[in-house]
């Protein structure tokens, strides 16, 4: 049994420049690069049928070893029509790529540079925070709506750093809610379950 | 004649399926009654099929006749049964879903009409994969449905579907390119390509050239299946399709990497030569992936990265060569295919609910919405493995199997898989809090779908402001939709377009198949356990291919066998 060298630096040759080219940053190379992979993969295929016999149509005066093993072949077709998909596929991708952004290469995930820049303080998570923020402290104000719970206005660091940062400001206390500060007796009010003195607006608060 | 004799019909139904609503393109009614109806009829047939193997037997179909090392086969065991009965119903509830939303917002655009056929090809595509008992014909599975998902990756043609389909289909290109060539080696090799002979064959080549093939189909499977190094494309391409696709593609095209790669450890490649790499592999993708989890704020991403985490649990079971661990991995890919689905379905929701995917931005939602938290958390607890549920039960089968190995290494995994679950669980708290439990004013720039109280009308000049492009994994068309509702003025209409009842319905029924996994445990361990018998056995597989009399050689030529 004798192989086709010439095949096979060939199909060496193809490998070579499909591998190059899949990692360009170009789509039109990538998908010269795939399409050149295939065909590598298709002589592969071919190679493995064996040396090259008579074609297989039964006769009953050939001997059995004589005929070519036409099952590569089959794969090959299949594998043929199936990078010719693929093909058809990508180049529509790429002319919509080109579309879009005008330009023939692989964008950048725009979420993945996002995640990749946000710091580990995570200030949900890992805020200290200033006040307690569970309902119970809220609630513990002096009838003359006075903060008697034990939170001076020095103690925790920066109060707005936390999504949710009560603070005493001339004598009243406030709490802070996203951008918005409002009296902490009307927030106090609002977190009682089943409270109705409070009509809560559509971005939460009392009016 | 068998029952299981109708076994292609899981596949030639759904490609009927998909050749009717092709047709049917312009009447948008029949072609939702087409596509639900055949999936039904393939999910009872598959049903069929599972009893019918259930106590055991493995039934081969020659399609059209041809006798076995020659022809294609098709092979129903109890693994490939259950499997398909798992991703048709998986497959059907995303259906409805896709259905659902697709009403709900309105199908006129030319994209979405294509869903149907699509969409049914992929399935006949998982289907024949899982069925294949021919090497060729599963890399022909492989791309029915690699190339049915890349047109559902990149529908609509958006930008970032775009840039993430570009992603998919170079990197899904290449491992079959790499999968073509092991097939054309193991062809040369061997002189055949069905797995029944090649598992005869295989055992006579020499050590070098049995590891290559090895390796060369396990990394072609691997990359499908997300295993750690091969893992990055999934969490960068997977997000940005529409929900119901990303819910698809997470239960179902990872799952049949692992199926692929069952195969080869049992049937193909028996023995534990290559299991060191693989439990190290294992360990890497759990935690890995479960890392990469934790640092994502958006939940698609979030979820996608525990989707490849917990392939490490399945390629844990599998490395372990033994009855136990593999009765457990099989079990755990039933469990995993459901929950993951559900819970991208659910995120799905969340996202037409709340208005985006990103924990940042929502907040509230229990009160809001407490059946989408419910929704939420009972697969949240599954997938992190909390004790009633299947999650808990597939990894304590795990974990009980890398204690019987033994091996430091096997200790390292079972300590990982604990490590993996905790941090699972971590995450999925993440979200809770955020997502659920904060007021929504405590959300970075809330959507103003969020702000607007249940009994509220959504303020028109609101939405008018939120630039359509802002959800790059929105579903295909809500805003002109949501508008419309808001003129309209009355909240149930607001609600009806938010959460229509067959997206709600369909994901309840998942949720649901989901706690019916962890209640019939015991009989499906009972399964899994035979299933997972039978494939170290190889002897069921091989004869009913090969016929009764076909001598087996033992499983593992070199070192001792599975311990």
């Amino acid at each position: 049994m004798s192989i086709n060298l010439a095949l096979l630096l060939v199909m060496g040759a193809l490998y070579a420049c499909g591998i190059y080219l899949i990692l360009e940053r170009s789509l039109t190379r990538v998908l010269l690069g795939l399409m050149l992979l295939a065909n590598a993969t298709n002589l592969l295929i071919l190679a493995t049928g064996g040396y090259a016999g008579l074609a297989p149509l039964f006769s009953k005066d050939t001997a059995a070893g004589d005929y070519n093993d036409p099952l590569p072949q089959a794969l090959i077709l299949t594998s043929i029509v199936i990078s010719f998909a693929v093909t058809a596929f990508m180049l529509g991708i790429i002319y919509r790529t080109w579309v879009l952004a005008r330009q023939d290469e692989i964008q950048d995930d725009v979420e993945d540079l996002r995640v990749a820049e946000t710091p580990s303080f995570d200030a949900e998570d890992d805020a200290e925070i200033p006040a307690e923020t569970s309902e119970f402290p809220l609630t513990m104000l002096g009838s003359d709506g006075q903060d008697i719970s034990d939170q001076g206005p020095d103690t925790g660091a920066r109060p707005t750093d936390g999504p949710e940062a009560a603070r005493t400001r001339g004598g009243t206390a406030t709490v802070v809610a996203g951008d918005r500060e409002l009296p902490a007796e009307h927030a106090a009010q609002e977190e009682k379950p089943g409270s109705r003195t409070i009509n809560p607006g559509p971005e939460g608060g009392g009016q | 004649m068998n029952i299981a004799s109708l076994a292609p019909l899981a596949v030639v139904l759904p490609i009927l399926g998909a050749a009717l609503t092709f047709m049917l393109i312009r009447h948008s009614r029949a072609q939702r009654a087409v596509s639900i109806g055949l999936l039904s009829l393939t999910l009872l047939l598959e049903c069929f099929l599972l009893a019918a193997v259930w106590d055991g037997g493995t039934v081969a179909v020659s399609i059209g006749g041809w006798i076995p090392p020659w022809g294609i086969v098709m092979v129903v065991d109890q693994f490939s049964s259950l499997m398909l009965v798992v991703s048709s119903a998986v497959s059907l509830a995303v259906l409805v879903y896709a259905t659902g939303q697709g009403m709900a917002d309105g199908d006129k655009d030319a994209p979405v009409s294509i869903f149907h056929p699509t969409y049914l090809i992929l399935v006949a595509g998982v289907s024949n994969a899982f069925l294949s008992g021919d090497l060729f014909n599963l890399y022909v599975g492989f791309e029915i449905l690699l190339t049915a998902s890349y047109v559902l990756m990149t529908l609509g043609g958006t930008g970032p579907r775009i840039r993430a389909g570009v992603t998919y289909v170079v990197v899904s290109v290449v491992s079959s390119v790499l999968f073509l060539i092991a097939i054309a080696m193991v062809y040369g090799a061997t002189g055949t390509v069905n797995m029944a002979d090649l598992a005869i064959k295989l055992g006579d080549l020499d050590q070098g050239t049995r590891t290559l093939l090895h390796v060369m189909l396990l990394v072609a499977f691997g990359i499908k299946a997300a295993v750690f190094p091969l893992s990055f494309w999934l969490p960068d391409s997977y997000p940005t399709a529409p929900a119901p696709v990303t819910a698809v593609f997470a239960g179902l095209l990872t799952k049949v990497g692992v199926y692929a790669m069952v195969r080869t450890e049992t049937l193909l490649f028996p023995g534990d030569s290559l299991n060191t790499p693989l439990m190290i592999a294992a360990l890497l993708t759990m935690v890995v992936g479960i890392l990469g989890a934790l640092a994502q704020s958006d939940i698609k991403r979030l979820l996608s990265f525990t989707l490849v985490s917990h392939i490490g649990y399945m390629v844990f079971g599998l490395a372990m060569s033994s009855v136990v661990g593999l009765s457990a991995a099989v079990f755990y890919v039933a469990h995993h295919i459901t929950i993951q689905t559900s819970l991208f379905l659910v995120t799905g929701l969340i996202e037409r609910r709340g208005g985006s995917s990103s924990v940042d931005r929502l907040g509230g939602l229990a009160k809001i919405s407490p059946l989408l938290a419910l929704l939420f958390f009972i697969p949240g607890m599954n997938l992190a493995g909390i004790p009633p549920f299947s999650g808990f039960l597939g990894k304590v089968g795990l974990l009980q199997a890398g204690v019987e190995l033994g091996t430091p290494l096997a200790y390292a995994l079972v300590i990982g898989g604990v490590v993996t679950s905790l941090l699972t669980l971590l995450a999925v708290a993440r979200v809770w809090n955020r997502a659920f439990w904060r007021r929504p004013t405590d959300a970075e720039h809330p959507d103003p779908v969020l702000l607007a109280a249940p009994g509220q009308q959504v303020e028109e000049e609101a939405l008018e402001q939120e630039p359509v492009a802002a959800g790059s994994g929105r579903p295909l068309l809500p805003v002109p939709e949501l508008s419309r509702a808001g003129t309209g003025g009355s909240s149930t209409l607001v609600r009806s377009t938010l959460m229509p009842r067959s997206m709600v319905g369909s994901t309840a029924g998942l949720v649901v198949l989901g706690m019916a996994l962890t209640v019939f445990a015991g009989p499906l361990f009972g399964l899994s356990d035979r299933a997972a018998a039978d494939m170290l056995d190889r002897a069921p597989y091989i004869q009913a291919v090969l016929g009764g009399d076909t001598t087996v050689p033992p499983a593992a030529a070199p070192a001792g066998g599975g311990q």
